[in-house]
């Protein structure tokens, strides 16, 4: 551990941490470079409600979903999305559960982004529904009909997922903020600040009897999240893999799914990460080495994947299954093989430049990287949902995808949303856990002590 | 000075070994409804202070069997019982598909549980409390570590408690007015 470099800057007490996470909420001016942030991100909002609203109207025709092609933009998006929400949970759940100390100051906005990719994820199967307006007939509830979901089909299982996993990542994250509330709390000056932290503190004092089962309650949590995550993708996979659609139907689906998923969120964190640190001068906390560490899970992950694309074509061949082998070749040369070969490139090529040290500590290559591969994510769901669906059994029924403006337009939109809240959290709460950081600090001197 | 109407005696430390090595002395001197207030969990505290078990694995090991016995029973109910369908021909006790469901509800309860089970023997929230009744209590959320003698302690008596207090070399002593 001594010969790595250090979690934390030089010189950092209890005192410093504080002020300076707490001064980005409390006594920063809000620059013009945030507003205009804010106001371009707020834009695409609007522009999604603008979409929403068009859809409403007119119908889901306005997409360029068809039949054969049923799903097209929105469910790449919804798995796109619920993908980069995992690592949120992933850092903060099973990264604790390894003690693995880097995880502190990187778990906050890793949890919000999931909260905020998640919400995303949650408008596109609902948008996708075309009568919205019943997406409660989803919900197990006593109603006149007398008709009760269908719990044998993946989408009622999705739903539970997808709202047990919102629920859980909301209380962790919440959990988590308890006591840096009680800090901006007693830090506030101004009395209306004073007052809306205070609420959201819930009275926390730092007793140390409500430590000890906070402790409790948040490593257990933990230990919940870490299957439920691993659930979440799994299950989202199910949507597909349960369907006799060939591309779809592979039992490899679930643990590449939920490979791909941490691939996509580390992508996200690095995104996100890079410019808060550097706007926000937080170099001292979310250090090189932390961008390595995450530079190297990348690197892991993204070889999970490609074995998972090698996989799939492998028992494309293997199971001499015609309609698989077709749908391989398909994906190479047919009419869409321009997504799959940029998935290549993006998923499996440009992530083996991680090998090298140099770019692990290059913070413009990695951010390039991490853009890249969040475009390459974004192919392979396109990949997996169009070309499997645009030629199945029947040649009669092929038929070609291609997005409407108001495909573009969601998608886009919910980019803005995801970037309006992002851009609301880093304004009104502390980015990174303070009360952990102290913790960090402690165990430094603690480590230092001894050494000495 | 009122000396009743204390709702106790507080105590200010640097650090957090300073702060347990004070708790163990105020034990040792018998007093027993003493509570640390840290600014993050400090390793030790609870053990010097003689805390053991929070109750909260069993609860949420409840929690968590609540929700499984839930989510199979509402699918068994819905699905066998009151709304029969066949999907496929298959039996329509076809508990391999209702695991995913069971499986989300688990741990939906068990988190829950977790959450609620924690603010709610914590007391929280807690709109008031005298602790905040000390302007310095403010540092207790930020680099400061605090000890509290409360006044129902059997062994309290204002003047007696504060100057053993002053004795463990703290920053500062105040009173905490209820």
């Amino acid at each position: 551990m001594s010969s790595e470099a250090p979690l934390i800057g030089p010189g950092h007490t209890y005192g410093t941490v504080t002020d300076k996470i707490s001064a980005i909420v409390l006594t920063r001016k809000t620059s013009l470079r945030f507003l205009l942030g804010l106001g371009l991100a707020f834009s695409l909002v609007m522009l999604l409600f603008v979409s929403v609203a068009a859809l409403f109207i007119w119908g889901i025709g306005i997409w360029g979903v068809n039949i054969p092609v049923a799903w097209g933009f929105a469910i790449v998006n919804f798995v796109w999305w619920i993908g980069i929400g995992h690592a949120g949970t992933l850092i903060s759940a099973i990264l604790l559960l390894l003690r693995q100390e880097w995880r502190t100051s990187i778990n906050r906005f890793a949890e919000a982004m999931t909260l905020f990719a998640v919400a995303c994820a949650g408008l596109f199967p609902i948008l996708h529904l075309g009568r919205p307006q019943y997406f409660y007939w989803l919900v197990p509830y006593p109603n006149t009909m007398n008709v009760w979901p269908q719990f044998r089909s993946p989408l009622v299982w999705d739903f539970f997922a997808i709202s047990t996993y919102a629920t859980v990542s909301l209380l962790f994250w919440y959990i988590g903020l308890i006591p840096d509330l009680a800090t901006l709390r007693d830090r506030a000056k101004r009395p209306f600040a004073k007052i809306v932290y205070g609420i959201f503190a819930l009275g926390w004092r730092g007793s140390a009897l409500h430590w000890h089962r906070y402790q409790m309650a948040y490593l257990l949590l933990a230990g919940l999240a870490t299957p439920l995550v691993v659930s979440v993708h799994t299950i989202v996979s199910f949507d597909f893999a349960v369907a006799q659609v060939p591309g779809w139907h592979v039992t490899i689906f679930p643990p590449y799914f939920v490979a791909g998923a941490i691939f996509s969120g580390f992508a996200m964190v690095l995104t996100l990460a890079i410019p808060l640190r550097k706007i926000y001068g937080l170099e001292d906390f979310i250090t090189a080495r932390h961008l390595d560490n995450m530079a190297k899970v990348l690197l892991g992950t993204g070889l999970i994947v490609a074995y998972g694309y090698f996989m799939e074509h492998f028992m494309g061949w293997y199971s001499g299954n015609p309609y698989e082998m077709f749908v391989t070749h398909n994906r190479e040369t047919g009419p869409y093989a321009i997504t799959f070969w940029l998935l290549i490139l993006c998923n499996v090529l440009v992530p083996q430049l991680l090998w090298l040290r140099s770019i692990r500590t290059s913070v413009a290559a990695l951010f390039v990287i991490s853009l890249i591969v969040n475009v390459g994510m974004w192919m392979e769901r396109f990949v997996i949902v169009i070309t499997s669906l645009h030629r199945d059994f029947l040649p009669s029924s092929w038929d070609m995808y291609y997005p409407t403006f108001w495909d573009i337009a969601t998608y886009a939109g919910t980019i803005g949303l995801f970037l309006t809240l992002f851009l609301l959290f880093i304004r009104l709460l502390p980015v990174i856990s303070i009360f952990e950081m102290r913790e960090l600090v402690s165990e430094h001197e603690n480590s230092a002590e001894t050494k000495a | 000075m009122s000396a009743p109407k204390l709702y106790g005696i507080m105590a200010e430390f640097d650090s957090p070994e300073h702060l347990i090595e004070a708790v163990r002395r105020v034990r040792e001197e018998g007093y027993q409804k003493i509570e640390a207030y840290t600014p993050f969990p400090v390793e030790g505290l609870a053990a010097a202070l003689g805390y053991t078990h929070t109750g909260i694995p069993t609860l949420v090991l409840l929690g968590g069997i609540a929700g499984a016995i839930f989510g199979y029973g509402l699918q068994y109910w819905t699905m066998v019982i009151d709304y029969p369908l066949n999907i496929g021909g298959r039996p329509l006790h076809s508990w391999p598909a209702f695991i995913p469901s069971t499986f989300e509800t688990t741990v939906l309860f068990a988190a829950l549980t977790a959450v609620l089970g924690m603010l709610f023997m914590n007391g929280l929230p807690t709109p008031y409390h005298p602790v905040f009744n000390v302007p310095r209590f403010a540092l207790a959320s930020n680099d400061r570590f605090f000890l509290c003698v409360q006044a129902r302690d059997p062994r309290f008596e204002p003047e007696a408690t504060k100057n053993f207090l002053q004795t463990l070399k703290p920053r500062e002593v105040s009173e905490v007015l209820p």
